[in-house]
């Protein structure tokens, strides 16, 4: 494979690399160098001021409560999601009663489950938040026109309206909209284990509930490792700025109770005309997602288990 | 975002197998076994509410996009007394549902061919060549997708628009292809090392050249591959809601997501409600459809990514 090669190289590498180092290497490493200018984004003229967006960062209340909400998605979102997602793939594909010979089996209907559950997966984020954004409204909404149809006609929660719910309420549509996934994800990975393992730890008196701490969870591991970086990813980013900017209103609040940095960053940029600071939040929004991938790396090494 | 012994994706089409299936000769005991009916019972009631609370709101939005918007409100849980097709054809061309379809169309059918050719050549060049620089590119690549991409689009707003292509489709398009780079180029790179390289040497033999190796012999053996990846990119992209909400605000080039968005602004101040909710379904039924119909392939192309 000698003759050409190099031509063939160049040929076929520079179309993609132009378009990338264009539209996504070039604007990072502005965005960088911005964070240190007090470009507005509205006229050409800029000067470097040094660390000031940074400094005037740490003293920013709107920032903390940003950071505080996504640092709160980044750890809670997966946690919750992939708990819930490992529990019903385990029922669908090892929780089911023992039939026909096979020690271990999915419950009956494993394969609707699996069908149904993958649905909010293949919509819009942006039509889930339309929709759900519809039935949290506190008189006209689905959610509270069930509570009072059952009886619960003193709990009118207002939802996105009140401050102290509103945070809980977008994260339960994360939480709906993802979970799906990674049942689907985990089943895979689980339909990969040797049903060996099930049947001798069965054999010598295991329960199902020793057999997913101790066969299930470990042999996993890598697969949970890495959604949970994936989730963490969105959970910082598209997902949550998707939802917050078209459920709450503001967006981000009320009260700047559901603001996250990465929608803070879209307003300073586009809304406020302060371009220069929110690459300075963007930085912030880029370590923190980077100590995350690599928190949970670090934390959940564990020794590789071949099967 | 690595196992040990994962197959690629592609190959492993076909998997997971049902567990009904997997009929291995019985060593359980006949023992009455409690604990296993209790769990069942409960995991049962668990499986179910979950699924219910999936299906039931896509179901009610289904249903109230057939009701006027009087029993929206009074009757929100009951059936349509007859089914209002009106709001539909109210939604699709008053709302401009299907200016958002066909901006839709066109990008995502633009960004799509242009991710799969141009993440294909840049994936099998770095899997199948060694020259200087091949892992410097390669991870340039790969990082891409750790990073959080709205740090990059305050600049890339003005890079556009010092371009002349902000708000403009083909901008979107080229954003999307580039944005789609990162991880079409991580898949495709394992999967293009993972193919024999027996063919492409017989070939070459025989006098063909590289790049011609590459359309004839390599691209129609990486079919399962580029159909996992591109299932991926497709739902990623019809699906996409920041990068048009930051690059194209022109109202003309909205695409669907912008555009549910919008509706349920305007609709919302006009009360028609019926109307969103037909807007609504009508931007949900064909990605239901389309899963429902090539289920196993969009499972195994979604969820091929993470598994490596």
């Amino acid at each position: 494979m000698q003759h050409g090669k190099y031509r063939f190289i160049v040929g076929f590498l520079a179309a993609p690399l132009a378009l990338y180092a264009i539209f996504v290497i070039w604007p990072f490493i502005q965005s960088i160098y911005y964070s240190f200018t007090d470009w507005t984004g509205l006229s050409p003229d800029f000067k470097m001021v040094g660390f000031d967006n940074y400094s005037r960062m740490l003293e920013d209340q709107i920032f903390w409560d940003s950071l505080g909400h996504s640092l709160l998605f980044a750890l809670l979102l997966p946690l919750v999601t992939l708990g819930l997602a490992l529990f019903f793939a385990f029922m669908l594909n090892v929780g089911g009663r023992r039939r026909k010979g096979a020690a271990i089996a999915g419950v009956r209907g494993s394969g609707f489950y699996k069908i149904a559950y993958f649905f909010p997966q293949v919509l819009s984020i942006a039509i889930v938040a339309v929709l759900f954004a519809f039935a949290y409204n506190p008189n006209e909404g689905a959610i509270n026109g069930l509570l009072r149809a059952i009886g619960l006609d003193s709990v009118q929660p207002q939802w996105l309206g009140d401050p102290d719910t509103a945070l809980w309420a977008v994260m339960a549509v994360l939480v709906w909209s993802t979970v799906g996934f990674f049942v689907v994800l985990f089943s895979a990975g689980m339909a990969s284990i040797p049903k060996d393992f099930y049947e001798a730890a069965l054999l010598d008196g295991a329960s199902r509930i020793t057999t997913f701490f101790k066969i299930t969870i470990p042999l996993l591991w890598d697969t949970v490792q890495s959604g949970w970086v994936y989730m963490g990813i969105l959970a910082l980013g598209a997902e949550s700025f998707a939802v917050v900017q078209i459920m709450t209103v503001g967006p981000g609040g009320p009260d700047y109770s559901t603001t996250v940095l990465v929608l803070y960053v879209y307003q300073t940029a586009f809304r406020d005309g302060q371009a220069g600071y929110a690459t300075t939040i963007g930085v912030a929004l880029l370590v923190i997602t980077l100590a995350l991938a690599a928190l949970v790396m670090r934390v959940g090494r564990r020794e590789r288990l071949e099967f | 975002m690595k196992t040990t012994d994962t197959p690629p994706a592609g190959v492993t089409e076909g998997r997971p197998p049902s567990p009904e299936k997997a009929g291995a000769p019985a060593p359980a005991k006949p023992k009455k076994d409690v604990t296993g009916s209790a769990l069942n019972v409960f995991s049962h009631g668990v499986l179910v509410l979950w699924a219910f609370m999936v299906v039931m709101p896509l179901l009610w939005a289904v249903m109230t996009s057939f009701k006027d918007d009087a029993s929206i409100f009074e009757s929100p849980f009951s059936l349509p007394d007859r089914l209002h097709f009106e709001n539909w054809s109210r939604a699709w061309s008053e709302a401009h549902m299907s200016d958002y379809f066909f901006n839709t169309i066109l990008v995502v059918g633009g960004s799509l061919i242009g991710t799969l050719l141009l993440g294909s050549m840049a994936a099998y060049v770095l899997a199948r060549f060694d020259f200087p620089g091949n892992r410097f590119i390669y991870f340039l690549f790969v990082g891409g997708m750790s990073f959080p991409i709205m740090l990059a689009l305050v600049p890339l707003f003005y890079v556009l628009k010092n371009m002349g292509m902000l708000e403009t489709l083909p901008g979107l398009i080229l954003v999307y292809i580039a944005y789609s780079l990162p991880f079409t180029v991580f898949f495709l790179t394992s999967f293009f090392r993972t193919l024999p390289t027996s063919v492409a040497e017989a070939a070459m033999i025989d006098g063909a050249s590289h790049t011609r190796i590459f359309f004839q012999v390599m691209l129609p053996m990486a079919k399962p591959g580029l159909i996992s990846v591109g299932i991926f990119n497709f739902l990623g992209q019809w699906n996409q809601y920041m990068l048009p909400t930051v690059l194209n605000n022109n109202p003309d080039n909205r695409v669907l997501s912008q555009g549910l968005v919008e509706l349920a602004t305007s609709q919302g101040y006009k009360g028609d409600w019926s109307g969103l909710f037909a807007g609504l379904v009508m931007a949900m039924l064909p990605v239901l459809a389309a899963y429902i119909v090539f289920q196993r392939q969009v499972v195994s192309g979604l969820t091929a990514g993470a598994l490596k």
